[in-house]
């Protein structure tokens, strides 16, 4: 910085003085610029995961106050903690089962959409056939079919079949975009997985079936788990199909939550500690997904 | 990847036909039945013919709905793909931190939308969210049941929190592809940021941006939960968006034959939006291998 008069007259390394300097102590600038950036660079990202955490974190609080403390004076964080909000939750039915009932169709659907979804991945991934391209497009225009279009004829439909109020209703309804999301991250792990593995099991005298189940499915083993996390988690945050479709017996905890109005209005502590409860099953399995989470959200095509 | 011609591969996709023709195809013919129909209760219905596409499309409420959908759509994307972009610019390459940060960034996505909705309202709240009551302290008048202009910021601000961190996962995904060559090789020609910016980490991050301004304009094309849950729409119909007014006339005014109606011109704009997004991903993808 010190030993070239044409970086001192732009100390930030401007673009013109870089072009015009001679290379070496240029360099010496470039760099100093560079670590000095760096060196604060972390606010940025810091101050957004701030950002991002106070909402979060003012719901936490709230689940552990009572309501008179949230009604009343105004603390940024609770001054006598309780868990009765909690305790309200995992001791009435009519909350729990909303977290049961989210559960089993969300299992239910994770497990559907992935299952079909595998064959036909590796088809997709390995072969051309007629009208391949048209029905892999098909699938994503599920995916980006707004689920207000289908919450009244899906209404119909499964009123028609006797389904409504079940778990296996919203786990088939859930499937219109989650089928489409497996399919689509799946052939992008698949894609990875060289042609030759195939041809050369098929030399060694597997057959299909046990080629896919011992030798692919290990191969794609955290597809499979990326492609699961995914589906478990689009049904897991949606809400109008689960809403339309049930009304008490198989009811989502999301749709529960809407009815915490009581006779002394709002219970904003049990909404808050339900809240929270519904955010837990995402955040302890995103661990295992932080090297796939932009691959998800890219629908296996990053 | 060299692909062979096997039209058995049918038998392997037929599953997934069948289950997304049974909660995709039937569900839309009803919607088609009912755009061409008229009904006075009873189950009686009678041919409308396209009385209810042109009610639609010449409604003043559609075209409302309409542009207040693309002015949303647009004003997020403006937001959250430049503040996208800085924030994966800024993040570190690698370290104990990279997970962490990837992990706590991620967790917004993972919340169910009516919850997202539910954290801002209480948020926002001048009596007891910490957002609204720092406001209400310092003065500035905020209050988004009332004021039109406060439920558009509280939108804006909520989806800005609940989907940034997916513009800034892709970016970062496309960052740490490029090798470090790269940078050595821009070091000794003496590059300024600027430059290392524009010519080797924008053409890198191209296709990944593309892919996530595609995804956030069709997400934010047809939300409805979050801002249904803070402002309900309003005040009066001003965050009254495409499936929220949709939805209204559904299911609130059980208008079928119109909603019928709006429910295919919705997805068609859907249709054609996601033609351009599935040239984008698989050309792409060809261009690569």
């Amino acid at each position: 910085m010190t030993s070239s008069p044409s970086a001192g007259t732009a100390p930030h390394g401007f673009p013109a003085a870089d072009a015009l300097a001679p290379s070496r102590p240029q360099a010496n600038v470039r760099r100093d610029g560079a670590t000095g950036l760096a060196r604060l660079s972390f606010l940025i990202p810091t101050i957004y995961i701030i950002f991002l955490l106070l909402p979060i974190y003012w719901l936490g609080t709230m689940s552990l106050k009572t309501n008179q403390e949230i009604l009343g004076a105004f603390t940024l964080w609770p001054t006598n903690p309780t868990l009765a909000n909690y305790r309200v939750i995992f001791t009435d039915p009519s909350w729990y089962n909303g977290y049961i009932n989210s559960i089993i169709y969300v299992a239910l659907n994770t497990v559907i959409s992935v299952s079909v979804a595998l064959p036909a991945a590796y088809a997709f991934s390995r072969y051309r056939f007629l009208g391949d391209k048209h029905l892999f497009f098909w699938l994503l225009t599920n995916r980006m079919a707004p689920p207000a279009v289908f919450a009244l004829p899906f209404f119909q439909l499964y009123s028609s079949f006797g389904l409504i109020d079940t778990h296996i209703a919203v786990a088939i309804a859930h499937c219109l975009f989650n089928v489409p999301l497996a399919v689509w991250i799946l052939e992008g792990f698949m894609s990875g997985v060289p042609k030759e593995i195939d041809e050369t099991a098929y030399i060694d005298g597997y057959s299909f079936p046990r080629f896919f189940v011992k030798i692919f499915m290990p191969l794609i083993a955290s597809g499979i788990g990326v492609a699961a996390f995914f589906c478990f988690m689009f049904s897991w945050v949606e809400l109008l199909i689960a809403r339309t479709l049930t009304t008490t017996a198989a009811k989502p905890i999301a749709a529960t939550m809407t009815r915490t109005v009581s006779a002394s209005g709002m219970d904003w502590g049990v909404l808050a500690a339900a809240g929270i409860l519904t955010i837990i099953p995402g955040a302890l399995v995103i661990w295992f997904v932080r090297n796939y989470i932009a691959k998800g959200f890219a629908l296996g095509r990053v | 990847m060299e692909k062979t011609w096997n039209n058995k591969a049918w038998f392997m996709v037929l599953p997934v036909l069948l289950l997304v023709a049974f909660s995709a195809v039937i569900p839309l013919m009803t919607v088609v039945n009912y755009s061409v129909q008229d009904t006075f209760g009873n189950n009686e219905f009678f041919w409308a013919g396209t009385e209810w596409f042109e009610e639609v499309l010449a409604s003043e409420r559609f075209h409302d709905a309409l542009f207040r959908n693309l002015a949303f759509s647009l004003i997020i994307l403006a937001i959250e793909v430049p503040l996208g972009i800085a924030i994966a610019l800024a993040m570190p390459r690698s370290g104990f931190w990279v997970p962490v940060c990837l992990v706590l960034m991620a967790l917004p996505l993972l919340i169910p939308w009516n919850v997202v909705g539910t954290i801002w309202q209480v948020f926002g709240r001048a009596d007891i969210g910490l957002l609204g009551h720092t406001l209400a302290y310092l003065g500035i008048p905020y209050n988004y049941t009332q004021d039109p202009v406060a439920a558009w910021i509280t939108v804006i601000v909520m989806d800005v929190w609940h989907w940034t961190s997916l513009v800034v996962l892709l970016c970062y995904a496309g960052l740490v592809s490029i090798p470090e060559a790269y940078y050595q090789a821009a070091k000794i020609d003496g590059a300024s940021r600027w430059s290392v910016f524009r010519y080797i980490q924008l053409p890198k991050m191209h296709r990944v941006l593309l892919i996530a301004v595609l995804l956030r304009f069709m997400d934010s094309f047809m939300i409805y939960t979050e801002p249904f849950v803070v402002t309900g729409g309003g005040p009066g119909n001003s965050t009254t968006f495409l499936s929220i007014d949709l939805v209204k006339m559904a299911i609130g005014q059980f208008d079928l034959g119109p909603a019928a109606a709006m429910s295919i011109v919705y997805f068609l704009i859907v249709l054609a939006l996601s033609w351009v997004f599935y040239t984008v991903m698989t050309n792409y993808g060809q261009d690569e291998r």
